[in-house]
């Protein structure tokens, strides 16, 4: 590859974001993750996350979660400026502890469900949504 | 789906082959009962493509998704207040628009044949100047703004009543000028970026622009709700968009140049079916 | 209260005993997330749905707390059991205070 001057600068601008973005991002999910767990080990069984491969718009995500006898689940994504997305508290009536919602996404990141089950533990699944720009509109 | 490439381009760099994501040869089926023909012969007039397609065809299962319930499809939101809009009494005369034309399905068919030539007038008119001229002369009422949120979720719950119904705007006969400078706006270079309609999305449909998974840019879907801005969004504001893209500046919203375009966009989707208010990114 | 906020349910009309059935809800509201500026450079302060509750005849079907991730126009899908005939209630929160409800009866034959 050749490289232009815009490419070098995309260059420098993209790893000095690397340096910067992952941790922060990654801090404030995980400070949030500890607040619902309690710090607690996580299995990875029986929690199964829905999400697009490749999401056309970030303003409209489509995601589903799904944790058989979970009593919450919990939905971040990591890399938006608040990783909180929605938590879900199954009540008593709930016929399976399933979920489908549209979500905001700021960029390509990862989207992360954990389910509390009845016994107190903790599971999670992890998947990563890269969100295109646009055409020339951006 | 095949690509044809005719004229030079350009800015040919912008476009690259695209890595299939969308399916393509998925059908399209409205609350399962609308049958919606996304790909069709084009027309006769069309020199350089044989196939024409709807953009739904190009968008990811997930966005196609959308538009396949109206319950899912969040341009039905406004579809329910135009329905309210339409049982309203508005200005001098006491009338509404169910007043004179009862229930919306009344005016089914009416999108497929729009922009249409008005013989009283003598003008070809587009669903937005109709709805005017009916709110005015016959409701005594104040002209809603053309591309403004009323006239959209109007031109959607009268796109919506003829959903399934083959597109099929009159070009000839006392509209065929008009169509012609709508034809010759299509393809002519505008902007620094110096693109024509036709360099995009006749040219290039199929390929990415960027990200972009580029269509033929046909308006059968309009009003079409994007995921972009989360709105119902009109034909004429669409084609601002693009203009402004190629760093020009653009005609206004319904200005004779985008009526014309209006027409001549629509008379390339004859044979696709009405599809608003569709869902597209 | 935001303009023109019309919650919109789905619901089976009817069931058997115990049935599972899917709902499917969304409500038109405008989710202002409160990380946009407007064009003078001023945030616009957040403004959203945080809370959304489904019952049946009084018991929770789901819970959900949203946060400004969730998309224009919240849109939710879940599976609920209808042991007796019954209404649904569906009530959305406002972060201005208002509440938006609907109801929809279930009959179990």
């Amino acid at each position: 590859m050749k490289l232009t001057r815009r490419h070098t600068l995309m260059m420098a601008f993209g790893s000095a974001v690397a340096a910067i973005m992952p941790f922060k991002a990654f801090a404030a999910v995980e400070d949030e993750i500890q607040a619902f767990t309690g710090g607690a080990e996580m299995g990875s069984e029986g929690i199964t996350l829905i999400a697009p491969e490749i999401a056309e718009n970030g303003n409209t995500v489509p995601i589903e979660v799904n944790a058989p006898g979970a009593e919450a689940i919990i939905v971040f994504a990591a890399g938006n400026p608040t990783p909180a997305v929605a938590t879900f508290n199954f009540g008593p009536l709930a016929a399976d502890q399933f979920a489908s919602t549209r979500i905001r996404l700021a960029g390509t990141q990862d989207v992360v469900a954990i389910a509390r089950m009845s016994d107190g533990s903790f599971v999670q699944a992890r998947q990563e949504v890269k969100v295109t720009i646009g055409g020339c509109g951006g | 789906m095949k690509t044809v490439f005719k004229g030079g381009v350009t800015a040919v760099a912008l476009f690259a082959a695209y890595a299939v994501q969308a399916d393509q040869e998925a059908n399209l089926v409205i609350n399962e009962d609308i049958e919606i023909t996304v790909r069709a012969d084009a027309p006769e007039h069309l020199e350089n493509l044989s196939t024409i397609y709807s953009g739904w065809v190009f968008r990811s299962s997930e966005t196609q998704a959308l538009q396949m319930d109206d319950f899912e499809n969040p341009g039905m939101i406004f579809v329910d207040d135009a329905i309210e809009a339409w049982n309203t009494v508005e200005g001098s005369e006491g009338e509404s628009c169910a007043s004179c034309h009862g229930a919306p399905e009344e005016l089914a068919g009416v999108r497929a044949v729009y922009p249409k030539w008005n013989d009283e007038a003598e003008e070809v008119r587009t669903i937005a100047m109709q709805v005017n001229d009916c709110r005015t002369s016959q409701m005594g009422a104040e002209e809603w703004k053309y591309d403004g949120g009323d006239m959209i979720n109007m031109e959607a719950l009268i796109a919506s009543v003829s959903r399934g119904m083959t597109v099929n705007v009159a070009t000839d006969g006392p509209a065929q000028s008009m169509w012609e400078k709508g034809r010759d706006i299509y393809y002519t270079r505008f902007g620094q970026l110096d693109l024509s309609c036709a360099n995009c999305h006749e040219d290039n449909y199929d390929n990415n622009i960027r990200a972009d998974h580029l269509s033929q840019g046909q308006i059968n879907g309009f009003p079409t709700y994007r995921l972009k801005n989360a709105k119902l969004n009109g034909v004429h504001s669409r084609f601002r968009g693009c203009i402004r893209d190629t760093r020009a500046e653009t005609y206004g919203v319904g200005t004779e140049e985008f009526i014309a375009l209006e027409l001549y966009v629509a008379s390339r989707g004859n044979g696709l079916s009405v599809e608003g208010p569709s869902v597209r990114n | 209260m935001a303009d023109n906020v019309k919650p919109r349910v789905r619901v089976p009309r009817d069931a058997t005993a115990g049935e599972e059935i899917t709902i499917k809800t969304l409500i038109s509201h405008p989710m202002e997330s409160g990380q946009r500026k407007d064009g003078d450079g001023n945030v616009i302060p957040r403004s959203i749905i945080n809370r959304f509750t489904c019952t049946f005849n009084g018991e929770t079907v789901i819970d959900v707390t949203l946060e400004p991730a969730i998309s224009t126009n919240p849109y939710f899908e879940f599976q609920a059991i209808v042991p007796e005939t019954g209404t649904f209630e569906f009530t959305w929160y406002d972060d201005d205070g208002a509440v938006y409800t609907d109801s929809k009866e279930i009959t179990v034959g």
